[in-house]
């Protein structure tokens, strides 16, 4: 228990905030890359988050009966990445370099709209943390000045 | 006659410890705004207060034997409780970050008062010391 673990907690939550924004500008970008079969086409990406619990942190303090609660969490992290598995736009399109025979190209099931959704929740939820880590420092600060006239 | 600083200080040292306890519950809340299933967390701090009240009074455990916990150690440890949420989401998680964000703010608040005591104790300590 300590003001420092909040660094780490805020720490680890704009770590996934700007990997979930990462992702969402992956997909603005490849929201138009087509291909000629349903393999090579891109699919939006998405992130999963989870609760880091603490005792996962400090493995040696486990068991320890004044140790901290070992309930309580310590952060997020990003258990991994998740291609979403809507079905891809196909469009008539026969001039086009990767049509198939059929005059076919497929385009990516990025819904524009939601990733700019996703966007602003994620780009709010970093600024939540800044804000988090911004508080902690200044109570960290005060309490250095402890007993200073 | 010796300074006790435990007795000078008083509740001020451990409400300060309980408010960074609640601030680091706090902050974790906020990190996990967007983490599916994650149950938003609080600390009873009225609980925490009245076990720092006891330990400081003087009515506490006597350890005897090295096996014995130091409860009196703990005495700004309080339990974690979940918050109940207002509203049910769809991907089971119950941070509602703007209160979050708002109760965050008021700790870290009460947390300056909190400080602004034990800082007073300090300066009081300081003048007795040197007589002013």
């Amino acid at each position: 228990m300590s003001l420092g673990s909040i660094f780490d907690i805020a720490g680890s939550g704009m770590t996934a905030q700007s990997l979930r924004l990462n992702t969402t500008a992956s997909n603005i970008a490849n929201a138009e890359t087509a291909s000629s079969s349903t393999e090579e086409t891109y699919r939006a990406r998405k992130p999963v988050f989870a609760a880091v619990q603490q005792s996962l942190l400090n493995p040696g303090q486990e068991g320890f009966p004044m140790a901290g609660d070992p309930a309580q969490g310590a952060g997020v992290r990003v258990e991994g990445i998740v291609e979403s598995q809507a079905e891809l736009q196909m469009r008539y399109e026969p001039q086009h370099p990767a049509a198939n025979e059929d005059g076919y190209v497929y385009y990516p099931n990025v819904n524009v709209a939601e990733e700019m959704a996703d966007m602003m929740s994620s780009s709010r939820s970093f600024q939540m943390n800044v804000d988090v880590m911004n508080t902690a420092k200044s109570m960290m600060q005060r309490i250095l000045t402890l007993g200073q006239q | 006659m010796a300074i006790s600083f435990d007795n000078a200080l008083g509740i001020h040292q451990h409400a300060v410890e309980a408010r960074v306890k609640r601030a680091e519950v706090l902050a974790n809340n906020l990190a996990n705004a967007d983490t599916p299933g994650f149950k938003a967390r609080d600390v009873d701090f009225q609980a925490m207060m009245q076990r720092a009240q006891e330990s400081v009074s003087g009515f506490q455990m006597e350890t005897t034997d090295d096996a014995h916990m130091d409860v009196s150690a703990s005495g700004a440890e309080g339990e974690l409780l979940y918050r109940v949420p207002y509203q049910p989401s769809v991907d089971g998680n119950t941070v509602n970050t703007q209160q979050e964000q708002a109760r965050f703010m008021r700790n870290a608040m009460d947390f300056q008062a909190s400080f602004q005591f034990l800082n007073s104790k300090f300066s009081g300590l300081t003048k007795a010391i040197k007589g002013e």
